[in-house]
């Protein structure tokens, strides 16, 4: 008690926290922890963003604003040509592209979770095989597969013809009709491993004793995946879905590469990173800046707002389960 | 009776396991063949084996097509965004972490928010931002940027690292009389050592891949990263298909040797911090 006023300052404070209480420390110290990441992030990443909302409500001649718009820039981009026409599309097809993703990402990722489960041996290298394509750079994916499905000297349409397919042998990305469905598929191709890798891992945290009751029961094998494993998955089948979504809606460098920034052949594979690339830098014109903003803030508004109602729904499912 | 009954289920199941092998690895395998054959081979067989291999098309890419300007750009800026961001996101997620101080919730709920941001739509309002600072066209400007979009990760994951180590260990030390910084520098850093790798292994990739900033914010071909300059290349080398296979190849290679490398770091670090 008499030697307290002869510790140092730390001490006293170390003394005054005591056990099992967090230390509080003087400002000083605590700037120089917090400062000089608080400072980076706020200056480009959480200013920016703000700033982007700002930006969406003012009227722009270039980058001078010119006045307050209210929602003209939101107005413009639903309702003005060509903005009305390419966003509606573009938004289609991303759609779309989640919608095939999913569908075909989340079935082979399962389907080989599930085959892999008690494979024995080969099952470490096949497993690295099928997520080998992850690894890979989008754009990179992208310029490859471009190079593979050229009609005149790619090695799809070669393999085809080579095996008496001929007919097959299409120019995949120059048809407005097939475009679309092969940025899919490669999309699909380079993420299988992850859905698969999550299913696994999920797989192997079921006790065996669910499926052995099951069997005990009389059930079959497809009503014991049914009405065991599968509603067990819903927690790795909600992540896949909510990441792909997020992942699909912001893609950019795989469509780029594959179609350019405009989306070719005739837009049939335009999705809203590449409009909101071109709105803002390409063709946006003196209202670049407003426009593209307004069309930044939408697509976070539909991102966040569909992800969040699928984390709760997800969530939701999870508990039922409980 | 019952294996009898499965071998051609069996068969079946092995015929689609590895023959989705060879649909996942074929087309890299093939970039990898053509990137060492003559684009008139290319052109005459699709499909063959290199009759004669040849790094000629390495060469050409990385000298002339100023491959290595660009892998050497990527490097730096890359490795400079993640130490950098690395080093803040360590130093901010301690007292997070560990301290009692006013404001602390709501700090940590900031930088939080930033893993539920898309950053890049913020694009516009950087641009302007790098433009009014005299960051365009510089490595340095991308660098920060960066840094920048990995803090709320890395803030993430390390404060949860700290928050799992006993409250004793800063205590001690405490009444030991060290000094704040000593106990964070010489006890708790060397402790989250694991994290630290893992985090930094999570910032990269990405990063190396970031192909929309570099597009919009840099201007010159000796400031390019990987990705920028492969857009170039792609746009200019058009008909040189071993040249293309080649810069593909060089585009993707570090990160498999990264990868190849730093597996084992990656799993100790995930399971050091569930250990706990």
């Amino acid at each position: 008690m008499v030697q307290a006023r002869e510790l140092s300052a730390p001490r006293r404070r170390a003394a005054r926290t005591g056990a099992g209480r967090r230390y509080v420390p003087r400002w000083r110290v605590l700037a120089v922890f917090l400062l000089p990441a608080l400072l980076l992030y706020s200056v480009f990443i959480v200013y920016p963003l703000v700033s982007a909302l700002d930006y969406s409500f003012f009227e722009w001649r270039g980058i001078r604003q010119v006045g307050f718009a209210g929602f003209d820039n939101y107005r413009d981009l639903l309702g003005i040509y060509p903005y009305d026409e390419q966003l509606w599309r573009a938004f289609a097809h991303n759609a779309l592209f989640f919608a095939g993703t999913m569908l075909i990402q989340t079935t082979v990722g399962l389907l080989f979770a599930l085959l892999l489960f008690r494979y024995g041996r080969g099952k470490r290298f096949l497993q690295g095989a099928f997520t080998t394509p992850y690894l890979v750079d989008p754009l990179v994916v992208g310029y490859l597969w471009s190079l593979l499905l050229n009609p005149m000297f790619g090695p799809v349409n070669a393999l085809l013809e080579a095996v008496g397919l001929d007919s097959w042998a299409l120019p995949w990305l120059g048809d407005t009709r097939t475009a679309l469905p092969i940025v899919v598929l490669v999309n699909a191709w380079q993420w299988v491993g992850f859905p698969m890798l999550l299913f696994s891992a999920a797989l192997a945290g079921i006790p065996a004793e669910y499926h052995e009751a099951a069997r005990v029961d009389g059930a079959s094998a497809w009503q014991a995946f049914r009405r065991v494993t599968l509603p067990l998955l819903t927690p790795a089948i909600g992540v896949v879905s909510v990441l792909t979504f997020i992942g699909n809606f912001n893609a950019f460098g795989l469509v780029y590469a594959m179609s350019g920034s405009t989306g070719s052949p005739a837009g049939s594979t335009d999705v809203l990173g590449l409009l909101f690339y071109r709105v803002a830098f390409v063709e946006g014109g003196v209202e670049a800046i407003g426009r593209s903003s307004a069309l930044a803030v939408l697509m976070f508004v539909f991102i966040f707002g569909v992800s969040m109602l699928a984390t709760s729904y997800f969530r939701r499912r999870e508990r039922k389960l409980v | 009776m019952r294996a009898g009954r499965r071998a051609p289920g069996r068969v079946a199941v092995h015929l689609l396991l590895w023959g989705y092998a060879v649909v996942a690895l074929l087309p890299l395998v093939i970039m990898v063949l053509n990137s060492l054959r003559p684009t008139g081979e290319i052109f005459t067989a699709p499909l063959g084996l290199p009759a004669s291999p040849t790094l000629h098309s390495y060469r050409q890419v990385w000298t002339e097509a100023s491959f290595s300007t660009y892998f050497l750009n990527s490097l730096t800026v890359t490795c400079g965004a993640v130490l950098l961001g690395t080093v803040v996101s360590a130093l901010a997620a301690y007292p997070l972490a560990r301290y009692d101080f006013f404001g602390n919730r709501v700090l940590g709920a900031y930088f939080l928010a930033g893993l539920m941001l898309p950053i890049r739509l913020g694009l516009v309002p950087i641009f302007y931002l790098m433009d009014s600072m005299g960051l365009i066209d510089s490595l340095l400007g991308l660098t920060l940027l960066y840094a920048a979009s990995g803090v709320p990760f890395c803030v993430f994951v390390l404060s949860a690292f700290y928050r799992s180590l006993p409250g004793e260990l800063d205590e001690a030390a405490r009444i030991d009389g060290a000094g704040e910084f000593r106990i964070f520098g010489r006890i708790m850093l060397p402790l989250v050592r694991p994290a630290l790798a893992s985090v930094m292994l999570f910032q990269f990739v990405p990063l190396w891949h970031e192909f929309l900033y570099p597009l919009v914010l840099l201007r010159s071909d000796e400031k390019f990263t990987i990705p920028r300059g492969l857009s170039q290349f792609f746009g200019e080398y058009t008909t040189d298909w071993s040249a293309l296979f080649a810069g593909l190849v060089l585009a993707t290679a570090p990160l498999f040797v990264l990868f190849v490398l730093a597996t084992k770091q990656i799993i100790a670090g995930l399971t050091a911090g569930m250990s706990k």
